[in-house]
């Protein structure tokens, strides 16, 4: 019995992953693929405002702009200046076994994605500007093939969807593809009054045939002398693959999607495949529950309890695995004096004082200080404590709460976030 | 090159020189305003927004106590639509200067200024917020007023009544012949084309900036400058204007304006006027000095912060007997061998009027009209142009016009795409281009807790699918607008609105790539 703990039967399990980001989510698939009985908590993380590509690296050194066409390359060129970086844990057979198991997993879950193994792919975004990256859902895969080649290409937005604007990537890219077009088309179902929709709502109408016949019309109309169209990335929420095939069939030319800025919707089939395909495998997962108290008992396991009153539940877990993200994931909070980690209060790298953590520039090409803040860990992965040692033997640290790397500059969030849980699983396993 | 010609020439699109030129318009002088970037772009747009009673300078400046206390009732009349009556609360609170807290009620009654002193209950009663600690606590007419929609409302009328304005437009040399100004040399800033403006009088109203405009005319002026900073809560903290009770110092005053409070100031000098910006120092400093008075300031959550600079004019070699008062200083350069050369600067938002007045005075007499000042007696016309600066209307309208509702482009200030439709034609009607700078002066936004992340992505597209912007022009815009909101956030991210300007840069650099 735990002083001032609910007096109940704990749950019990060998491992704990906090976070439901992707970190959280390649955790959580990494120790039920091993074998481990796993529980997950953690509030919807960073994951629903992923775009549903896969980074691994792509921009080193940040301050020189420099894009990698290899990303291998890439990351042996950031590990050898930054001892820190968490690629610097992993060896590249590792960090490519990781990808190779999350995206089998998801390839199972009916989300498919396609990668150039050694090389990154490029792509346009929502606004119009080329972007490296590494995995790419299917969906937008002829997209990927056509950049090169340039042939006429219709752009089409739907009216109403007010975060993508396909006169926008027409024009942003004009010089470089004069054959793109643009068009802006009603959205097919009009079973809407309201005049603005989210791209949710969008895919959700479009799992429905009449909507997509609709659709199709619409697009025959306009595709003329286009060799291959471009949608934003709304194209249903369940069935995907099949409904591009369809229009494909009956259009006649290739589709592709375009991912669009946050609510994206590759970014909600990938959590909700994740989820499906984790319960699957029996992971026990408490979605919008958080830690509310945790402490170590007897040897080296941990009591958890898990949310608020009056449904709250306890559990005695061997290993955690802290997947609890950065600020937005609540994983660091910073006060007006100090960045802190939310959960064990963690020691957390950060610049000195707050007039260090961001630039003059939003877009300086540095990057801000605060970025490269976060939780210090050892080649297995487990936190440090202001002398360099672990702090327990079991507690593990995975994905963007990691110090030493700026996802967002070098464009290696997924890649970080999946291959460091990797890590830390098998590190788990190891000191099981 | 093509010249123009004009019977004054205005320099400075504040709200001195808006001011002014609505006075000279109303007067039947004929008159160009011209702006090096946008209006409100100085003093006027960097402020504490504070109708001033008068009743803080009562120790230390008499005479704009007097200034401040007769305009700001002027404008109550005048130009309600531009003015919150919020009413003032001056506090002491444990610690303060007590003897300054004695004296308190006598030099206002000096001054004209009208208080009334309340109990602690009735203190607590009116503002919940104040901290335990009071000791003293005086009601004031104090205000708060919307610099935007009045510069604008001033200009509409000087243009209803044919004063031409020219923004982005700076003036960069004098031509002098015998005693007098007689072109004036100036820069179109977008297109880098110079042009020339044949004057008969030239009205310096440049504020911290008259010192480098007279010297291109080779008349010395003795200024220093100095910075203050200010601070944007998310939320409206208070009904009225809060005061600390002591001689005016750092972090004294919070003032409501709409759906957010203002905490201000600090004094700092500065040795240029290029790049101010406020610092982390000067942030904590106000929140701990104003959290003595409302705790909870300590906790809330701000959006951004600003600057503003003021001038300080040192006295000058002939002596102070031009100086109108110690608040504005009306310099007539006939004393400096130029003679239809006059400088405006100085002063108070709340005394813009008055010195506008002042200065129109001053070039009448040169010009040998006799007309009175119309802007004692006639209202300030309200227009629409100046409509969307107010903080909190958006959502009124929209709320109100819910049945024929557009999709909203800014959501946290409640922005429908007509509202911006309405501005960029507005803007367009003046020759200027819809640069998102121009939109967000005339509008909220990006003024809300998002700080221009969502509103920024959906008006670039929205402005794409209009037809207004073309090939890479949203990547240029973007990144101004973006820069600009960020000079405010820097220093205020921590807490909430730390996470959400990480938001903001995974949406721009992680996704969108903005940064490469
Ligand atoms: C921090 C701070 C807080 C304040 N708080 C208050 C308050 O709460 N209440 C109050 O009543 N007053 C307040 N004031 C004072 C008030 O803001 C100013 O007195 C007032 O705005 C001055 O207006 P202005 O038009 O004279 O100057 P400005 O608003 O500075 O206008 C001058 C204009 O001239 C333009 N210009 C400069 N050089 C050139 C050139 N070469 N060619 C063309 N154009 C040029 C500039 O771009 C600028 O727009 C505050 C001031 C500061 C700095």
């Amino acid at each position: 019995m735990v002083i001032g703990m609910p007096n109940l039967d704990p749950l019990k399990c060998d491992l704990l992953v906090i976070g439901r980001g992707m970190a959280g989510m390649a955790a959580a698939l990494f120790a039920a693929n091993r074998g481990l009985s796993t529980v997950q908590v953690g509030m919807t993380g960073e994951i629903v405002f992923a775009s549903g590509l896969l980074d691994l690296m792509g921009v080193y050194p940040i301050e020189e702009k420099k894009v990698w066409q290899d990303p291998w390359a890439a990351i042996d060129s950031v590990v050898g200046d930054l001892p820190d970086h968490p690629y610097a844990h992993l060896t590249k057979d590792e960090i490519n076994a990781s990808f190779v198991e999350v995206l089998s997993f998801l390839q199972k879950e009916g989300l498919t994605y396609c990668r150039e193994e050694k090389y990154n792919s490029r792509m346009i975004n929502p606004w119009g500007k080329t972007k490296v990256t590494y995995c790419v859902p299917k969906s937008m895969w002829s997209g990927v093939k056509a950049l090169p080649k340039k042939p006429p290409c219709l752009i089409a937005g739907f009216r109403g969807l007010s975060d993508f604007s396909a006169r926008q990537i027409v024009e942003t890219l004009r010089h470089q593809w004069p054959k793109l077009r643009a068009a802006q088309i009603p959205f097919p179902d009009t079973s809407h009054v309201k005049e603005i929709f989210t791209g949710d709502i969008l895919a959700q109408s479009l799992e429905l045939s009449i909507n997509r016949k609709k659709l199709i019309e619409s697009l025959r109309k306009r595709v003329k002398d286009a060799e291959v169209i471009g949608l934003p990335a709304v194209l249903g929420m369940h069935h995907t693959d099949e409904i591009i095939s369809e229009l494909e069939e009956q259009i006649g030319v290739p589709v592709f999607e375009i991912p669009t800025p946050p609510v994206s919707v590759p970014g909600l089939r990938l959590n909700e495949a994740f989820i499906r395909g984790l319960s699957a495998k029996g992971v026990k997962q408490f979605p919008q529950n958080q830690v509310v108290k945790i402490r170590r008992v007897k040897g080296e396991e941990f009591v958890a309890i898990i949310g608020h009153k009056p449904v709250q539940h306890t559990l005695l877990t061997k290993g955690i695995i802290l997947a609890s993200g950065r600020f937005w994931g609540r994983g660091l909070y910073a006060d007006r004096h100090r960045i802190r980690e939310t959960i064990f209060d963690l020691p957390v790298y950060q610049p000195e004082n707050r007039d260090k953590w961001h630039s003059d520039d939003l877009l300086e090409s540095g990057g801000h200080a605060i970025n490269l803040a976060g939780v210090e860990i050892d080649h297995l992965f487990r936190p440090l404590d202001s002398s360099g040692h672990p702090l327990f033997h079991t507690l593990f640290a995975a994905g963007s709460i990691l110090a030493h790397h700026d996802w967002m500059r070098m464009k290696c969030g997924s890649g970080v976030s999946i291959a460091s849980a990797y890590g830390a699983v098998k590190a788990s396993l190891r000191l099981a | 090159m093509t010249d123009l010609e004009t019977q004054v020439l205005i320099i400075g699109g504040g709200a001195t020189g808006t001011g002014l030129a609505r006075d000279l318009a109303l007067r039947g002088v004929q008159c160009i305003l011209v702006e090096k970037e946008d209006i409100n772009a100085g003093a006027s747009g960097g402020n504490h927004g504070l109708l001033h009673s008068g009743a803080r300078y009562v120790s230390n400046d008499p005479v704009s106590a007097e200034e401040c206390r007769s305009e700001a009732n002027l404008l109550r009349q005048l130009a309600p639509q531009c003015i919150e009556n919020t009413g003032g609360l001056f506090v002491g609170v444990e610690g303060d200067d007590e003897n300054y807290i004695a004296d308190f009620p006598l030099l206002c009654s000096k001054c004209g200024i009208p208080i009334q002193e309340i109990s602690r209950e009735e203190a607590f009663d009116r503002e919940p917020g104040i901290s335990e600690k009071l000791i003293a606590a005086y009601l004031t007419e104090d205000g708060a007023i919307d610099p935007f929609k009045l510069s604008l409302e001033n200009l509409a009328q000087a243009q209803s009544l044919g004063c031409i304005f020219l923004q982005h437009v700076k003036v960069i040399g004098f031509e002098i012949r015998k005693n007098r100004v007689e072109t004036v040399h100036v820069l179109d800033t977008e297109s880098g084309q110079q042009r020339l403006i044949k004057i008969d009088q030239v009205v310096n109203a440049s504020g911290v900036w008259a010192a480098e405009v007279a010297a291109l005319a080779n008349i010395p002026i003795k200024m220093l400058y100095s910075k203050g900073s200010l601070l944007v809560t998310a939320h409206r903290l208070s009904h009225q204007v809060i005061n600390r009770l002591r001689p005016p110092s750092d972090g004294d005053i919070l003032v409501p304006g709409g759906t957010v409070s203002i905490l201000g100031t600090t004094s700092v000098r500065v040795h240029s006027l290029d790049n101010v910006r406020p610092t982390v120092e000067e942030v904590d400093l106000i929140v701990d000095e104003l959290a003595e008075v409302v705790p909870g300031l300590q906790e809330a959550r701000y959006v951004r912060a600003y600057s503003g600079v003021r001038p300080l004019i040192q006295a000058q070699k002939s002596g102070d007997d031009r100086a109108v008062s110690r608040g504005f200083t009306v310099f007539d350069h006939t004393h400096d061998g130029l003679e239809n050369f006059t400088t405006i600067t100085g002063g108070k938002l709340t005394t813009y009027r008055l010195m506008a007045e002042k200065a129109a005075d001053l070039v009448c007499k040169k010009i040998g009209i006799s007309s009175p000042c119309l802007t004692l007696t006639e209202p300030l016309a309200s227009v629409k142009k100046g409509k969307w600066t107010e903080p909190g209307l958006s959502p009124r309208v929209w709320l109100k016009e819910h049945a024929s509702r557009k999709p909203i482009l800014c959501e946290c200030e409640m922005i429908p795409e007509d509202i911006i439709d309405d501005i960029v034609e507005t803007i367009r009607n003046e020759n200027g281009t819809s640069s998102f700078k121009a939109v967000a002066a005339r509008s909220r936004m990006g003024k809300g807790l998002c700080q221009g992340t969502v509103c920024g992505m959906r008006v670039t597209s929205h402005l794409y699918e209009q037809g207004i912007l073309h090939s890479d022009q949203g990547l240029v815009n973007i990144k101004e607008f973006l820069g600009e909101r960020w000079k405010g956030e820097r220093t205020v991210l921590w807490g909430e609105q730390l996470i959400q300007a990480g938001f903001k840069e995974a949406l721009y650099c992680g996704l969108l790539d903005l940064e490469l």
